[in-house]
């Protein structure tokens, strides 16, 4: 018993750092039904130029700040240069888009600063800390209080802001939210500077787990099966979802990695994943069409 | 001022010959002029695939969003050329559009919905309330619904939130795509008269797509009737209800599609 707790209390921490990469895809995707290929990239590169930053000399606090300044202008750069001409396309161009643009800046950040594995010092030591018999990684609590604080802090921002409502109002309806005078250039700039960021904290929480490179931006395919699970426009199906992904790879870990040898993980997501197409092909919270009455 | 000078003063909007085509290459309309002069209600009246929807994304620049573009003849909202002018810009000038069939942000609540429509003009948050109260006012249904999810009401509380949304950005001139559609007659009646209300009270100018002909004749001052993107028939709604052939030369429409 002790050791289902333990595999399963580590797997949903490891779950919320699912959950945060999985919420960078959403917010883009229900925002401007874009499936944002680059994210990844953008999650590579701004948590690199943290460390980059860090190593050249910026106490970490420092170098974080300028990191966030960064990652605000790359994203709404990105949605200048490459998004808004591509304005009114179909769905495969803007992801062919993104596709590019993944490899644009994974360029630009192996240029810029290096294809070396870094190290990234977040300062938390990871001695286990024990709960009566269960032992739990105090690295993992750090980043799941990480993660749920950014998750808290987006929640208070679409719900109890006025750009929170006029975002949600364009993944509802771009056009209604047009004839009302909300620009959606600047709503999308705004979602992908959200996104990025999101992807800068995600990034950072890996980071410091396997240090920093260029597998970094793979996490796209961990996100992946995160995405099927809890669907592709749900905030809260990208929490549940990288939560059960993060506790049945923890769990089949410990209960069957340990007959078949290792490599479980890698799949057992994916495996996860597909049970649930043939269950529910639009998601856990997926967009259940509300009926209009 | 001359006599001719003042009805230019108080002309609002003048859709002047234009022709729309959607992806380079479908017909939308192909020769449409009408005004709506300050304070007046104007119908669009004509069957399905008429052209009143084009016409009206034409004149708020929804047309873009659809690929759509005027490619003959001039909008001028108070005298100024208004083409090409990006649709949220246009809602700035204080023109508004309601989309046909009610696009209500179903995922937001009524009060989002309706908060959603004062952004434009940076209300605090006191004035805000009070804005939106005022909209509970004109349609009591919405408070009680205030905190339900928009896609989860009615088709009539859909289309007063739509209306009521529109309203909140104070436009000057309204753009009304098939109100009635699918609702109960006795909610068209509930919202042409709050339209006729509004027009009164609040000299709101008003221009209205509709197939209902009859409903639509009662609550405007005039209408053109249109058919396969050109203008048919245009008067006051009094010369226009007089008219016997007027059904003739609808459904004649009707026919052709
Ligand atoms: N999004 C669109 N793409 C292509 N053609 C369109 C589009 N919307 C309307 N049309 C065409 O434009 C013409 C006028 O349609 P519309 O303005 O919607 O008529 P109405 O609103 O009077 O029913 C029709 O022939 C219709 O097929
Ligand atoms: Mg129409």
């Amino acid at each position: 018993m002790t050791l289902f707790l333990e595999a399963l209390i580590g797997g949903l921490l490891a779950g919320t750092m699912y959950s945060l990469v999985a919420i960078g895809f959403v917010l883009i995707f229900k925002a401007s039904g874009v499936f944002n290929y680059a994210q990844g990239a953008m999650l590579l590169f701004s948590a690199l130029t943290l460390v980059s930053l860090n190593e050249f000399g910026f106490p970490f606090w420092a170098a974080l700040v300028m990191t966030i300044i960064i990652t605000v202008i790359g994203a709404i750069l990105i949605e200048r240069i490459v998004l808004r001409p591509l304005a009114n396309r179909n769905v495969m161009t803007l992801f062919m888009a993104t596709l590019g643009l993944a490899y644009v800046i994974e360029g630009m950040a192996q240029g810029i600063m290096g294809a070396e594995i870094r190290g990234f010092d977040v300062g938390i030591e990871d001695l286990p800390i024990f709960w009566g018999d269960i032992l739990i990684s105090q690295f993992d609590l750090v980043a799941a209080a990480v993660a749920i604080t950014m998750v808290a802090i987006l929640a208070l921002f679409f719900n109890k802001t006025r750009i929170g409502i006029s975002l949600r109002a364009v993944a509802d309806d771009t056009a209604a939210a047009q004839t009302l005078g909300i620009n959606i250039n600047r709503i999308w700039q705004i979602v992908w500077a959200v996104a990025a960021l999101t992807g800068l904290v995600a990034g950072m929480a890996w980071g410091a787990r396997q240090g920093i490179s260029f597998t970094l931006s793979l996490v796209v395919l961990k996100a992946l099966p995160v995405l099927i699970i809890g669907g592709f426009t749900s905030i809260g199906g990208a929490i549940v979802a990288g939560l059960i992904v993060g506790a049945s790879e923890a769990l089949a870990e410990t209960y069957i990695g340990v007959h078949i040898g290792g490599g479980i993980v890698t799949w057992v997501a994916y495996f996860v994943a597909i049970g649930f197409l043939f269950y529910r092909p639009s998601g856990l919270f997926g967009d259940i069409e509300i009926e209009r009455v | 001022m001359s006599a001719e000078e003042k009805i230019i003063s108080s002309e609002i909007l003048s859709v002047e010959g234009i022709e729309v085509i959607y992806d380079e290459s479908i017909l939308g309309v192909s020769d449409i002029s009408l005004k709506v002069l300050k304070g007046e209600i104007v119908a669009i009246l004509g069957a399905n695939g008429a052209g009143k929807s084009t016409t009206m994304k034409a004149i708020s620049g929804i047309a873009v969003t659809e690929r759509a573009r005027v490619s003959k003849g001039d909008i001028k909202f108070k005298g100024n050329s208004v083409l090409n002018i990006a649709p949220h810009k246009l809602a700035h000038k204080n023109i508004v559009h309601v989309l046909e069939g009610r696009r209500v942000f179903e995922h937001l609540t009524v009060e989002e919905n309706l908060k959603s429509g004062t952004f434009l003009h940076r209300p605090t948050r006191a004035q805000m309330n009070s804005e939106i109260d005022q909209i509970y006012h004109w349609f009591p249904r919405l408070k009680d619904k205030r905190k339900t999810l928009a896609g989860l009401t009615s088709g009539g509380e859909q289309q007063m939130l739509a209306i009521g949304r529109a309203l909140l950005t104070k436009p000057e001139l309204v753009l009304l795509d098939e109100p009635s559609m699918g609702l109960a007659p006795i909610l068209m009646q509930e919202i042409f008269s709050i339209i006729s209300q509004l027009n009164k009270e609040n000299d709101v100018s008003f221009l209205v797509a509709e197939q209902n002909i009859h409903l639509s004749l009662r609550h405007a001052h005039r209408a053109y009737l249109i058919e396969s993107g050109k203008v048919a028939l245009s008067g006051t709604a009094k010369e226009l209800s007089a008219r016997e052939d007027l059904h003739q030369i609808y459904l004649g429409v009707e026919e052709v599609l």
